[in-house]
């Protein structure tokens, strides 16, 4: 039994056998072979075999995410086929008489290392390419099964890290949990792990060299603990508080359909908030009364070139009808900051989470902002769509918006296009913003607190710097005065005001929240139901606000 | 043998996907293809070395083309560079 301590992201139990993600680190055996044809013929069938595993992953690709983000793939297939590199294999092999494993390695290594030392940093990047393809053919080699194969059972995954896009290329159907070694816990794999109600530990100090796939593991998200090749009695255990677990979102369940509202009448609007079309799904499942927060950004992630207006168009619709009458808050492009696109061409930055990002982006480079207005006034005809400026810090920057409002309205009142100018309010998320709260509420129909720039930019502690968050404190009561200034703000100029970051789902606030007259909590939607309890079972009667 | 000279002009250079495509495409012709970038030369059949030299946007390249089918070849291959660096 091997248990470490580590911190908790998500809530839950799991139990299942661990899939470990070794992004090359593993050290591959070299051996002395006598028969150099079988060896050559062996690495045929592993390349022959990479090669079909890519063409089925570029083909899941294309459909989940598009033709341009799927070229990835293809292009590994291409590097597949490449004389130098299979040459060089060969050569390996015969003169050295070793096994197709280690040559394979050795190859992969010294062609990635001619890549890393290049001066341009598009191709330093592919030197990744080259070791995942190494990678994939010893996986192949050594008969270990890949995260790409539908074969794969549900498992518990254990890495080192995990990027975002690595997150995303994962059948989540098929993930229990995730433990890491790093991250953060405002990272985006955390956000993600949230979302989708998988328990997730990070910052877990284990040794990946003593941690093998096939594993048995438990991964105790309340105790924030994973305990690897578990003795009978922890697994008993660990049954027992999965049945709980079970029976807990049972009862959560029978608060579908029920409205959140205190026992002393007051009416709480509960959101979700999503980052792209396919959580709509979660959103649904767990009877959010809207989306608090559509993360516009992910359409332009993950590609190479500007999603087209049609594109945004057809995404802002299909979540609109898909919610119906039930309000839909979309963030325009929050891009900058720890989303970097290349496409954007975004000069390099020493501060970049106070750099040039989000609506700053949008006033500057306004043909993009006007493309994704456009695309959501259109789509605002088939539903229930409001619009949320990000980043706000002036009354000056709103009215600027509202030309560039005026210019989009004006083109498609001349193109005869059919449009709705929709409800628009900013999110409140820079401490200027607080402060000017009251000059701001007049110019708008709603504010939403960010509460994750809102905590990084008033207690000046970068987010994604896991060595800060002894430092961070999402509870200081600088920000607890802050959200109770943008209520009373919004208040009285008569709009409403909610919270849409992390700290709107912090169980421990949430009847602070409801006493400071926050009208709108927006949280990831495996939370909707639990605060759906936790509210009906406060007795608190501060007056509702009329909205 | 032909040749011709030609400034890319695309923002990334000889990137991944279309430096494959030119891989695809070369390996239609007999002939041998080869790019020159200042000393440094690849075969246009073979990817990774064409990634190697690195080519940038602005860069000047040396396309020679030697073979059998040069004809053909040679304006199949400019007109690949036209479209796509």
């Amino acid at each position: 039994m091997m248990n470490f301590s580590g911190k908790s992201v998500y809530k839950g139990i799991a139990m299942g056998k661990v899939l470990l993600l070794d992004k090359g680190g593993e050290q591959v055996k070299r051996t002395h072979i006598d028969d150099i044809e079988a060896e050559k013929k062996r690495l045929e069938e592993a390349i022959e075999n990479g090669k079909s595993q890519l063409q089925q992953l570029y083909e899941k690709a294309v459909k989940e995410v598009g033709e341009a983000s799927a070229a990835i793939f293809e292009v590994h297939q291409m590097m597949m086929e490449d004389e130098d590199y299979l040459d060089a294999i060969h050569n390996m092999i015969e003169s050295e008489q070793i096994n197709a494993e280690f040559a394979v390695a050795q190859t992969g290594d010294n062609f990635s290392d001619m890549f890393a030392a290049m001066d341009d940093e598009y191709m330093r990047a592919r030197s990744a390419d080259i070791k995942d393809i190494s990678n994939r053919i010893v996986d192949n080699l050594l008969g270990k099964a890949g995260m790409s194969g539908d074969s794969m059972e549900p498992s518990i995954i254990v890495a080192d890290d995990l990027s975002p896009s690595e997150t995303v290329q994962m059948d989540k159907e098929k993930i229990l949990a995730f433990v890491t070694v790093h991250g953060s816990t405002n990272s985006h794999t955390a956000i993600l792990a949230r979302m989708m109600n998988i328990p997730a530990l990070i910052g877990v100090p284990m040794n990946l060299e003593e941690i093998h796939s096939g594993m048995v593991a438990i991964v105790d998200g309340v105790n924030g603990e994973v305990i690897f090749e578990p003795d009978q009695e922890t697994c008993l255990t660990a049954m027992n508080k999965i049945k709980d677990q079970e029976e807990q979102r049972l009862l959560l369940e029978s608060l579908k359909g029920q409205e959140t509202i205190t026992k002393g009448g007051r009416k709480i609007h509960l959101y979700a908030n999503i980052g792209s079309v396919s959580d709509v799904g979660y959103v649904l499942e767990n009877d959010a009364e809207g989306i608090g927060l559509f993360r516009s950004e992910f359409l332009y992630l993950g590609r190479d070139d500007f999603p087209t207006e049609e594109e945004q168009f057809n995404a802002y619709k299909t979540v609109a009808q898909t919610m119906g009458n039930k309000k839909v808050i979309i963030r325009t492009l929050d891009i900058g900051a720890d989303k970097q696109v290349d496409y954007f061409n975004l000069p390099k930055e020493e501060n970049p989470a106070m750099g040039y990002r989000a609506i700053r982006i949008c006033l500057t480079q306004t043909d993009i902002f006007k493309t994704q207005l456009r695309a959501l006034f259109r789509a605002a005809v088939y539903g229930n769509i409001s619009i949320m400026y990000p980043m706000i810090i002036s009354v000056n920057e709103v009215r600027k918006i509202k030309a560039v409002v005026a210019e989009v309205e004006k083109e498609l009142k001349e193109l005869g296009i059919d449009y709705k100018i929709p409800e628009q309010g900013i999110m409140i998320e820079t401490p200027a913003a607080v402060l000017m709260g009251d000059d701001l509420a007049k110019e708008v129909d709603f504010f939403s607190i960010g509460t994750n720039d809102l905590t990084q930019y008033t207690l000046a502690i970068d987010r994604q710097n896991n060595t800060l968050d002894a430092f961070f404190d999402s509870h200081h009561p600088a920000i607890l005065k802050m959200i109770q200034m943008v209520v009373e703000s919004a208040h009285k100029a008569g709009i409403w005001a909610g919270i849409c970051g992390e700290l709107g789902a912090d169980p421990e606030l949430t009847e602070k929240f409801v006493e400071m007259g926050v009208d709108e909590l927006s949280v990831s939607p495996s939370m909707v139901l639990k605060l759906r309890k936790m509210i009906r079972d406060m007795s608190t009667t501060t007056p509702d606000f009329g909205r | 043998m032909k040749s011709f000279d030609y400034v890319i002009t695309d923002e990334v250079g000889i990137h991944a996907r279309p430096a494959g495509l030119l891989v695809k495409e070369a390996k239609k012709y007999a002939s041998k293809i080869t790019i020159k970038k200042g000393e440094k030369g690849a075969e246009a059949t073979k990817l990774m070395a064409l990634m190697g030299l690195g080519v940038k946007k602005d860069d000047t390249v040396t396309v020679e083309v030697a073979g059998d089918d040069e004809d053909q070849a040679v304006e199949a291959i400019q007109a690949f560079f036209q479209q796509n660096f």
